[in-house]
């Protein structure tokens, strides 16, 4: 069965590429606008992997993370979250917050699908 | 008896004895003679009675002389000799004595002569002596003077009770510019001047806490005891400052120990620089972190332009995605470039500190303010950080208040460690741990405890460091703690303290008798007036009834501090009364209506007026008429003039009770005191205050030296009857 991945992004314009990206990858993919849409979509689908935006409307990307990390039946859930601030504060607490991976914007599309692929335990 | 005296009466003796010795000798010869010698000798003898008798006269006028002779060898010579050699001691004059009488008294003048030598140039040398120290002393000052008012930046020194005690000229136009009432009454006068106190300007715990950071250094004997902070005044000007201690040696038991008498101010006022930092700072990050974004959905979109496989219709949008983002970046640099000033984030200037020294005073803080246990877990030394220190404290003790109120949290524990180049500050509980809802609430509500109140958030504080802060839980221990990222500082340099205490740390300026100046615990009544701070003030108004109308048209105030006159502290407004000035008024006060076009209300002139008179005693002539002025204009400005008011006239009739007039003129020429420029506000207030001084010692002879009595007494003076 094909991995399931949820983008939550509120920008359009990454969307297409990221739902393009996954799907070229073989992914079966959902798209949330906003954070509460996000949490929503989770525990709807339970994707093996979110890509999370930090900066959406409703419910911010750090908010969502903890509430899937702090869900035991989500426990299996991986985030991997996409910001757009270059602060090393921000990633240290993403990652304190539960966060998987992080990635910072602008990122190489290779790059994100390889970190997608090595999250899920896939090879490269 | 007097040497003089003795001279009689030895006389009186000897001519006693001469004449009852002659008579005696001639007595035993007569009675010596047989009857025929008698015959013989009696006529012989009695026809020279006489001449006998004139001899025995003319021998003891010799035995006189022989005696006088001797008076004045021996006596007269050692009184005279005694007498001038009395004047020496008692006067300044070195005139050496005059060799008089016998050898041996001749010896003793030339001995005293000697002395009087030695003592001449032991006093020569002294005043030598003292003008080389007074001299080194002027010129010290002297420098100082010079060098405080080269500095380009400003320089206040204060004492232990924030009181200023020696200010120069560039703090002087900094404080005009803090002012809040720019312009009026001449400006700045109610911020700085002598005695007045540093807290109208600075927050009274910014000053405690830079002083306590600066004992703590001392404690450890850091080099260079100083603390840096950074805070908004009222005005909203940005000030810079650095503080150090003026430190005075003192005996204390273990020798002699070094304690902290006062502090000098450094002043920057970084309002300009900061502001024209954070636009550009802002400009780049808008340019940079702001396109990270629109880049991201570029590179994407232009990645997958590469894709062979892509459909058409896709690659269509993924064009579009690529021209849209492009424009928009486009247009943001340009909206950047022009309006970058329009959202300013502040970004506040940080000091570097111990991160040990940080957790130490947050232990301190914690403990003394909110009286809860603390405990170190971990502290790593070596680390430097970058913080507002006050701010970062505050919001530590806040948070902990809250752990402490609702959540009943009984001990803290404090841990530092680093993180390439963060710091993360964590501050433990054992206990349950509260929502993430809960924190955001904390941390975006005003920090409010313990007394302290501040407009910022705790977010506030962590943006200010440009830093994070979460709650984590460690489920295991079953604690939770706050982690704050904060940045870190490179190490500086501890440099080696021994050399530099060992040199000369006694400040050039240690000759200024200043620092003996410190707020009395008593409450102002039992002061002597001489120790007292006074306006002396006095209004010019429009008319002599101001219930029924008559308004204020001139404020001018001067200065009393130390039983000294401050003219150069002086406080001059003309008022706009927004009513016209009846005719012929000019005549008395000399403002005619163009001189009150443009002028500011009483409205802004009061509130002036008020922060120059704080904490200060009132004294005017007829204190009673300016002071109904000033009430009648209590509910509409807000402003309560409530502290203790002397009054001249009344005190004048204290000191001279059968004196007719009291009035100001006439007490000025009672008291030798010459007029200028009388009938302006601040001449009579100038002169008001120089018959007040002149007042405080007649006050003193009559047994009034406290403010209290000098109230009582005006009280009971007839004239404290007469109401306006």
């Amino acid at each position: 069965m094909a991995n399931k991945i949820l983008i939550a992004d509120d920008e359009q314009n990454i969307v297409i590429s990221l739902e393009f990206l996954m799907k070229r990858e073989g992914f079966e993919v959902t798209v949330a606008g906003d954070g509460e849409e996000a949490i929503t979509r989770i525990r709807e689908i339970r994707p093996d992997l979110v890509l999370l935006d930090v900066m959406m409307p409703r419910k911010s990307g750090f908010e969502v993370c903890q509430e899937v990390k702090a869900d035991a039946e989500l426990q299996a859930t991986k985030i991997l979250m996409l910001t757009a601030k270059g602060r090393d504060t921000e990633v240290a607490k993403g990652l304190a917050m539960g966060a998987d991976g992080y990635m910072t914007k602008p990122f190489s599309t290779k790059e994100l699908v390889a970190k997608v692929r090595s999250l899920l335990g896939m090879g490269a | 008896m007097t040497e003089r005296k003795l001279l009689p009466v030895a006389l009186a003796v000897a001519a006693a004895y001469w004449f009852v010795a002659l008579a005696a000798i001639g007595g035993m010869m007569w009675a010596d003679l047989s009857a025929d010698e008698r015959g013989i000798v009696g006529p012989i003898l009695g026809r020279r009675l006489e001449l006998m008798v004139a001899m025995a006269f003319i021998g003891f006028a010799g035995v006189a002389l022989a005696l006088r002779a001797i008076h004045a060898h021996w006596i007269v010579a050692t009184g005279k000799v005694a007498e001038s050699a009395g004047l020496v001691v008692n006067s300044d004059s070195d005139r050496s004595l005059e060799p008089l009488g016998n050898r041996e008294l001749r010896a003793i003048v030339r001995v005293i002569n000697a002395l009087l030598d030695q003592r001449k140039a032991l006093r020569e040398d002294v005043n030598v002596q003292i003008r080389e120290a007074k001299r080194s002393v002027e010129e010290e000052r002297n420098r100082l003077a010079a060098l405080m008012s080269e500095l380009t930046q400003s320089v206040v020194v204060c004492n232990l009770d924030g009181r200023i005690l020696l200010y120069n000229n560039r703090a002087r136009l900094q404080f005009k510019a803090l002012s809040e009432a720019q312009g009026v009454g001449g400006g700045a006068g109610e911020l700085i001047g002598l005695g007045r106190s540093i807290y109208s300007v600075f927050e009274r715990n910014l000053v405690n806490h830079a002083l306590e950071g600066i004992q703590h250094r001392l404690r450890k004997n850091v080099a260079q005891p100083v603390a840096n902070f950074v805070t908004t005044t009222r005005a909203g000007q940005l000030l810079r400052v650095q503080m150090s201690p003026v430190l005075t040696l003192q005996q204390g038991e273990g020798g002699e120990e070094r304690s902290v008498t006062g502090f000098i101010l450094m002043l920057d006022n970084i309002t300009r620089n900061f502001e024209s930092e954070s636009r550009r700072d802002q400009m780049l990050h808008t340019l940079t972190e702001g396109n990270r974004a629109a880049l991201a959905n570029v590179r994407a979109a232009a990645e997958m332009l590469d894709y062979p496989e892509l459909q058409e219709a896709l690659r269509v949008r993924f064009r579009k995605v690529i021209r849209d983002e492009v424009e928009a970046m486009s247009e943001r640099l340009d909206r950047t470039a022009t309006e970058f000033a329009d959202s300013l984030k502040t970004r506040w200037p940080l000091e570097e500190m111990l991160g040990a020294d940080l957790v130490a005073a947050a232990q301190r803080r914690v403990e003394g303010r909110l009286s809860l246990p603390t405990k170190i877990e971990d502290v790593d030394e070596s680390l430097w950080v970058k913080v507002d220190s006050f701010s970062l404290l505050q919001a530590v003790t806040y948070l902990v208040s809250r752990l402490s109120d609702e959540f009943e949290v009984r001990e803290v524990r404090f841990r530092l460690t680093g993180a390439g180049r963060l710091v993360h500050l964590d501050v433990i509980w054992s206990g349950q741990a509260m929502s993430t809802e809960t924190v955001m609430n904390w941390e975006l509500e005003p920090m409010q405890f313990a007394g302290e109140v501040s407009p910022l958030t705790v977010r506030d504080v962590i943006e200010r460091h440009d830093g994070e802060m979460w709650l984590e839980r460690e489920k295991v221990r079953h604690r939770a703690f706050f982690r704050i990222l904060l940045p870190m500082a490179i190490p500086q340099q501890q440099v080696e303290a021994e050399a530099f205490m060992r040199g000369e740390s006694r400040p050039e300026y240690y000759d200024f008798d200043l620092f003996n100046w410190s707020e009395q615990a008593h409450a102002l009544d039992d002061r002597p007036l001489a120790a007292l701070t006074f306006t002396v003030f006095d209004t010019e108004t429009t008319g002599l009834q101001p219930s029924a109308g008559d308004e204020i048209i001139q404020v001018g105030a001067t200065r009393i501090l130390n039983g000294k006159l401050l003219r150069h502290e002086s406080f001059e407004q003309l008022v706009n009364p927004g009513r016209p000035l009846d005719p012929g008024s000019a005549q008395i006060h000399g403002i005619t209506e163009s001189m009150l076009e443009g002028q500011p209300t009483i409205d802004t002139v009061l509130p002036a007026f008020h922060a120059f008179a704080a904490e200060t005693v009132l004294v005017a002539h007829n204190a009673a008429f300016d002071m109904r002025f000033l009430q009648l204009k209590e509910e509409r400005t807000g402003l309560h003039f409530g502290q203790p008011v002397l009054d001249t006239l009344l005190l004048s009739a204290v000191v001279h009770p059968n004196q007719d007039s009291h009035r100001l003129e006439a007490i000025a020429e009672r008291l030798g005191i010459t007029i200028i420029g009388r009938h302006t506000a601040l001449g009579d207030a100038i002169v008001t205050a120089e018959v007040f001084l002149k007042l405080i010692p007649l006050l003193a002879e009559k047994g009034i030296h406290t403010l209290a009595q000098a109230r009582v007494a005006s009280e009971q003076t007839y004239y404290a009857r007469v109401k306006y």
